[in-house]
């Protein structure tokens, strides 16, 4: 589903090459786990994939479904059923939550040449989702993202998942700043998004969230490349060693 | 020695002029109203404003008034939909009020002309200050309008919608409210038309004790209309006035607000929108007086700029030497969003009282980068993304309005004009 080959990119502002020579491989169906330290570009890589205009690919594609998305916007890229989970969601004043899913859902069917949903319809997907994440509606009354604390902003960025169905979800940090509770919260609505036709990155620091969300594999990142992949119990050896033995092999 | 040399007359004030002359006979008023009508002329006869005088400096309006359309009696216009569903509409169709006059319990009102004939307006047509050319030409012509009085105590469950709407040519309307003690209503002011038209309109808003008023201005004149407009209030004690001022047509508009607060705990709200396109100029301008102690405002201006609109706002608050206690605020944001377009923004705080709170801040932006891809990952084109992001910032001022009836019916209003003008 996901092919990322030799990639090469730098940030556009100063020209600081973060992504060095890149290459991941993801199959649908496939849970993908990327680790590593601070500074690695695991940030980076996951606004890559969506579009952000800040960074530049200067080498290297990426493919999904066979076809490269670098010359796609990030709304192309988001119509064709990429989704990315932001680390730090933004608050936008003014934008009302409701009206923002309705408008986000119904461009993405647009694009897919569906009818608009009926408001009806609309109301009923929103309240199931909000229901399953134990969501207040009355949140989503409010502008998008404002005043809600980390883990309320998070769990939003799940439900945008869930209403939106994309095929390639990346979740950058979605622990980060969530509680035991909301991670389990939020680990379930991730796992229910598990199916044969979806591939889901996670991108995270720690082996805490993949104890709920089980990954088929695991990559570590460091210094723009991928430097060991494995299974999930790369992440146990990680947790338990952690970065500088991988890091050290690979230097 | 002093030699003063009177400049040759622009073609507009030659026009006016003369149209005084041809219009005399035809205009309402009794001996003292004639009087106020013929010093009103030779304000004008002095010169329109130009931008060597202080409160016109962005607005040149002898430079920019460049022709004046003559009267068109004959013209045609209908009266359309309030803003605010439900409302009573008192309308002024190319200048002229109704002969039928709503029958609500507890608000009186009467047709300006009659006023004007009987004399019983004349206190209100004089002018303010020493520049003021908006005041002037309206008393000079003005032959219609509205006075309507709300009695004490009274309490409306749905707006009255002023309708002031032009049909090409020159209109000049007047409306005077009175709201007694501890009345309650919404009332917009509504200004629009189909016409080359040069519009003056002076709206008198008198507020006894404990009264609270939502006022609001929705211009939209078309882009041949000149509006020159000015809305003057009185606050006495512990009235409440929420005034908002919506922009969104005109070429030559220049908005003027007189608001003074006269009996202590008066609260003042200004909330505006400013839409601007094309090639047109719109200029707000404030001059706020803190007259008594203990009383508050708070004004919050936004601006959307495209084209190669040219938008003003000046906002001058005078803190009386005794108005201790005084708690102002004011911020104009504008969002710029072409490289021709450009907003100027003049705060004035002019300060004789120690014990006060004031302050201003102004900001120019573009549309927020990092909020453009948030929508954008989800999969909505660039043109709607930012279509929401732009309303999403004048939006918040109307949300500010927390009457879901008002919000909806504004935010419908402005859906109106991305759809012109996205």
């Amino acid at each position: 589903m996901l092919e990322i080959r030799n990639l090469h990119a730098r940030i556009v502002d100063d020209g600081t090459e973060i992504i060095r020579g890149l290459n991941l491989t993801v199959k649908a169906g496939e849970v993908a786990a990327i680790m590593g330290p601070n500074g690695s570009g695991k940030s980076t890589l996951s606004y890559i994939l969506a579009g952000r205009e800040d960074y530049e690919v200067t080498e290297g594609d990426i493919f999904y479904n066979g076809q490269s998305i670098l010359e796609m916007d990030p709304a192309e890229r988001a119509t064709s059923g990429i989704f990315l989970a932001f680390q730090y969601p933004m608050e936008i004043p003014g934008v009302a939550t409701m009206e923002f899913l309705k408008v986000a859902m119904n461009e993405q069917r647009k694009a897919r040449g569906e009818e608009p949903l009926k408001i009806p319809e609309f109301l009923k997907r929103v309240k199931d989702a909000a229901a399953l994440l134990d969501m207040d509606m009355a949140m989503l009354k409010r502008p998008l993202n404002v005043g809600f604390s980390g883990g309320e902003k998070k769990r939003a960025e799940i439900l945008q998942m869930k209403l939106l169905e994309p095929k390639l979800c990346v979740l950058d940090e979605t622990d980060s700043g969530l509680d035991i509770d909301a991670l389990k919260i939020v680990s379930e609505g991730v796992n229910a998004l598990r199916a044969p036709d979806r591939a889901i990155i996670i991108i995270t620091h720690y082996q805490r969230l993949l104890q709920y969300i089980v990954p088929d594999s695991v990559h570590v990142l460091y210094r723009g490349q991928v430097v060991k992949s494995g299974d999930k119990s790369l992440a146990l050896d990680l947790e338990a060693n952690g970065y500088a033995g991988v890091i050290g092999q690979a230097a | 020695m002093n030699i003063h040399t009177t400049p040759q007359r622009t073609p507009a004030e030659t026009a006016l002029i003369d149209a005084f002359s041809d219009r005399l006979s035809l205009l309402p008023g009794d001996g003292t109203v004639m009087l106020k009508r013929d010093d009103a002329i030779e304000a004008i006869k002095s010169g329109l404003p130009t931008r060597r005088i202080e409160s016109w400096h962005y607005t040149d309006l002898r430079r920019l008034l460049t022709s004046v359309p003559d009267f068109d009696p004959t013209a045609v216009v209908k009266a359309i939909a309030p803003v605010v569903e439900g409302s009573t509409v008192l309308p002024v169709l190319n200048g002229v009020s109704s002969t039928k006059v709503p029958d609500i319990e507890g608000i009186a009102v009467q047709r300006l002309s009659e006023k004007l004939t009987d004399g019983s307006i004349a206190p209100g047509l004089d002018p303010y200050g020493t520049d003021d050319a908006i005041g002037a030409l309206n008393t000079a012509f003005v032959a219609d309008g509205y006075f309507v009085d709300i009695a004490d105590g009274t309490e409306l469950d749905k707006p009255i919608e002023l309708q002031n709407l032009q049909a090409g040519g020159q209109t000049h309307v007047r409306v005077a409210v009175r709201v007694g003690a501890g009345a309650k209503a919404v009332i917009v002011e509504r200004q629009a038309g189909e016409g080359a038209a040069l519009v003056s309109s002076v709206s008198q808003l008198l507020l006894d004790e404990g009264a609270d008023v939502t006022w609001l201005i929705v211009q939209e004149q078309p882009d041949t209309a000149t509006h020159l407009a000015q809305f003057k209030a009185h606050l006495g004690k512990n009235a409440k006035l929420t005034l908002f001022v919506m922009n969104a047509g005109g070429k030559l508009v220049r908005q003027e607000i007189v608001v003074r607060t006269t009996g202590e705990g008066a609260d003042f709200t200004l909330r505006g929108i400013n839409l601007l396109a094309g090639d047109t100029h719109t200029d707000v301008t404030m001059v706020l007086d803190h007259a008594v102690p203990h009383t508050a405002s708070t004004e919050v201006i936004r601006n959307v700029v495209t084209g190669k609109a040219r938008g003003f706002f000046q906002g001058r608050i005078n803190v009386h030497q005794y108005a201790q206690k005084t708690n102002a605020k004011m911020a104009c944001n504008t969002l710029l969003l072409s490289d021709d377009g450009e907003f100027s923004t003049k705060p004035e705080l002019e300060i004789f009282a120690d014990d006060v709170v004031c302050g201003h801040g102004a900001t120019v932006t573009e549309i927020d980068h990092s909020h453009l891809f948030y929508l954008m990952a989800r999969g909505i084109d660039e043109k709607t993304a930012r279509g929401l992001l732009v309303k999403a910032f004048v939006a918040e001022v109307i949300e500010d309005l927390d009457d879901e009836a008002i919000v909806e019916a504004l935010e419908t209003r402005l859906d109106g004009w991305f759809l012109a003008h996205g």
